[in-house]
């Protein structure tokens, strides 16, 4: 497990809400606090990235949070002219406007050219050894696919051209697990969960990535333990619970909500552990499942990234 | 059409009850993982109960216990009726029917390139694309005004009093609600015109050269000519789309319209939930419903149960040792100890999800601010997974306003 910040490239993805952004963020505080050269790049640009980190923005030629960490946005116009400009040997084209919108509409109708361009950005940034490790907060499940199968798919369709000179090394860096890993995000919940299951079977068939790990994110501290629970509800009843509220000089009703709290928050857990077995049993074996806990306060922000990039060490 | 008890029964309920009866079109939106599609089919079903009415709830991609739960099966955009057995298992005799289908992406997008090519050898040429495969499938946008353009054809055939439908999500808000306007943007654009030229005349064009001399070194030629043949294909259909976009687009403008905006009080959903919600401000269109899931209950906020909470911890070794006193459970005597953990863990317990509670109060303060309509749906255990559970969770969107949010609100009404 030790070996999952070794790597040089890690990309962080699951369902649409499970915390991908939090989880990318702590992986690259973590590591960078190990002194290592560490981007984190935020594909789908929503400003989740620049908010965990408080940075202000999270332009395309990077942003420093600290020292050895830096953050980044994915913005495919932006590649295609450091692509040009770097690789093809193509000038900086001077009107921008009909060249964007054009490549807009290329990049819709032919599949995978902007996804090559995503990937063909990062591993290039793994490439000229730019940083130590590139973490990339992903897309979301169906799209995530489609940008790490791009180099094998776009082989397909392009049959001349410089793109598909460049795919050869591309595939080399994503195919070779030392370097590369993609960690599925999730929370223990049914849609989450079945979409981890779905995505892990997916990266496995249709890509060439390997799975580094499942993270189980906001996963609820046990309550109680089995003879604590029978207390709980030997407490719980009309007689005990008046007798709390005599020694607290409460409102029986209030200590009533008080322990209907804690029911909830039972059930939320035990609601929770079902969709985590499920998770496990879905997921090969050889793939470590890692659990992060529910963060009560605030759930964005550095403070959160701190807490969340502990969690994690520890985990790890 | 209305049930006057109804009306009667709650203020917000009746709020409720009036906009589905006035409207004939729900357009469901929100951010992914929220429940948008339990909740559309949640308030169809329950529609469909209170309601002289047929109701048709148009999903995309249901998890399988909800189809399961309505009945569908397979894929394919064919409605399926919903039959009065479920909900006759939830003790409810429906007023009207309720129908279901699932919107087929690439079934629709095949019925439109039908409807709009020119002749039947065109509209075979393009489904033979290889080009057209991937559009249709990937094109994020494409989803998007699919969703619009069937909603908009179901609602052209007259054969429902109400469609609530059910939206792919979005990665952007906006997208969906300027899908109709980008599909004619799309169809009259430069580009179009530059990549239908024929290839040869192209190095003519002296607005188009640059493009394709950087297309055709990165790109190769091939894939241009691909692209061009399936574009010119494209445009045969220029006409019929653009028109059937405006339509679209009007559609949603409509005074039968509302939208339904679902989230939870989570800060990321929330967050964008509120995008939503301005960005439905921005356009003009009618936001009816705010439905916000998974809600914890409000008497976490509660400052005189967070007191009393304080004191249990406070007092537990006090309280630990006379309610230690002549407790046994599995006929063993309790210590004092065990009973002062418990006690302590319940008021942690408490704070944990106080803290939740309140930073969800003040988000649906925010949310539902100048909205007249907003529902709570409290956290339930477990899934939705038959129609029962779909009518009570309605219940709890008529019923419960967002004054109270216990769970003892979402009991169904009989």
């Amino acid at each position: 497990m030790t070996d999952l910040l070794s790597r040089r490239l890690l990309f962080v993805t699951g369902k649409g809400g499970v915390g991908k952004t939090t989880v990318a963020a702590a992986f690259g505080l973590l590591a960078a606090g190990q002194g290592r050269r560490t981007l984190v790049c935020e594909v789908e640009p929503k400003g989740d990235l620049a908010a965990a980190y408080e940075c202000g923005s999270t332009p395309f030629t990077g942003r420093r949070v600290n020292p050895a960490l830096s953050a980044m946005s994915m913005d495919t116009e932006a590649a295609l002219r450091e692509y040009l400009r770097l690789i093809a040997g193509v000038p900086v084209v001077g009107r921008v406007g009909p060249v964007a919108t054009a490549f807009d509409f290329v990049a819709t109708a032919a599949p995978g050219i902007r996804e090559i361009l995503t990937i063909g950005k990062l591993c290039y940034e793994v490439r000229a050894r730019h940083y130590d490790l590139v973490v990339v907060d992903a897309s979301s499940t169906g799209h995530v696919v489609g940008q790490l199968a791009a180099p094998t798919g776009i082989n397909e369709l392009v049959r001349v051209g410089r793109i598909r000179n460049q795919t050869r090394w591309m595939l080399e860096i994503l195919s070779d697990p030392r370097p590369t890993g993609a960690v599925i995000v999730t929370t223990p919940e049914e849609m989450p969960v079945a979409e981890a299951l779905d995505l892990s079977e997916r990266i496995r068939a249709e890509t060439s990535v390997n799975l580094a790990c499942v993270i189980a994110n906001r996963v609820l501290p046990e309550l109680f333990g089995h003879r604590e629970e029978a207390v709980f509800e030997a407490l719980d009843t009309a007689s005990r619970s008046r007798a709390i509220a005599e020694g607290t000089r409460s409102r029986a009703g209030d200590v009533g909500a008080v322990l209907s709290a804690a029911r909830l928050a039972v059930t939320i857990r035990r609601d929770g552990a079902q969709h985590l077995d499920r998770l496990r049993d879905g997921i090969d074996p050889s793939v470590p499942l890692l659990y992060l806990p529910y963060l009560f306060g605030r759930a964005h922000g550095m403070r959160a990234i701190r807490q969340v990039a502990h969690a994690l060490g520890e985990e790890l | 059409m209305r049930s006057v008890n109804a009306v009667k029964e709650a203020f917000r309920g009746a709020g409720i009850e009036q906009l589905v009866a006035a409207k004939e079109v729900v357009v469901a939106v929100g951010p992914g993982g929220v429940g948008k599609t339990t909740t559309a089919a949640a308030l169809a079903a329950t529609a469909a109960q209170r309601l002289d009415a047929k109701v048709l709830v148009l999903t995309v991609d249901p998890a399988r216990r909800l189809a399961d739960a309505l009945g569908l099966r397979g894929i394919g955009n064919q409605a399926t009726r919903v039959c009065s057995d479920a909900f006759a298992a939830g003790g409810v005799e429906p007023k009207g029917e309720l129908y279901a289908a699932m919107l087929d992406m690439s079934e629709s997008w095949d019925e439109l390139v039908r409807r709009h090519a020119p002749d039947d050898a065109t509209a075979r040429q393009i489904l033979a694309n290889p080009l057209y495969q991937n559009v249709s499938r990937r094109f994020a946008q494409g989803h998007d005004y699919i969703a619009m353009e069937r909603l908009y054809e179901i609602h052209e055939e007259g054969e429902y009093d109400l469609v609530v439908v059910d939206t792919p999500p979005s990665r952007n808000a906006l997208d969906l609600l300027d899908a109709p306007e980008r599909m004619k943007e799309f169809f009259s654009s430069r580009l179009l015109r530059w990549l239908t030229v024929p290839y040869r005349s192209r190095l003519v064009n002296v607005a188009a050269r640059p493009f394709y001399q950087v297309a055709d070194r990165v790109l190769g030629s091939q894939l241009l000519q691909d692209l061009a043949d399936f574009f010119i294909l494209l445009q045969t259909m220029q006409d019929g789309f653009v028109a059937r976009a405006d339509a679209v687009s009007h559609l949603l403008r409509d005074v039968r319209t509302t939208f339904l905006v679902v989230t939870t009080l989570e800060a990321t959903p929330g967050r964008e939930a509120g995008e939503m919600i301005a960005a439905l401000a921005e356009r003009r269109l009618h936001l009816g419903l705010l439905v916000c899931n998974r809600v914890l209950p409000r008497t976490l906020t509660d400052p005189s149960a967070a007191r009393a909470a304080d004191a249990m911890a406070r007092f537990s070794e006090e309280l630990a040792a006379s309610l230690a006193d002549g407790l046994s459970v599995e006929r063993e005597p309790v210590e004092e100890g065990v009973v002062r953990l418990v006690l302590e863990e319940v008021a942690q317990s408490f704070g944990n999800l106080r803290q939740v509670a309140t930073r969800e109060a003040e988000l649906l303060h925010e949310l539902s601010e100048g909205h007249e309509v907003t529902a709570t749906v409290p956290y339930q255990p477990g899934n939705v997974s038959d129609l029962a559970a779909l009518l009570k969770m309605g219940a709890s969107i008529w019923g419960g306003g967002g004054a109270e949010t216990g769970p003892e609100q979402s009991r169904p009404p009989r």
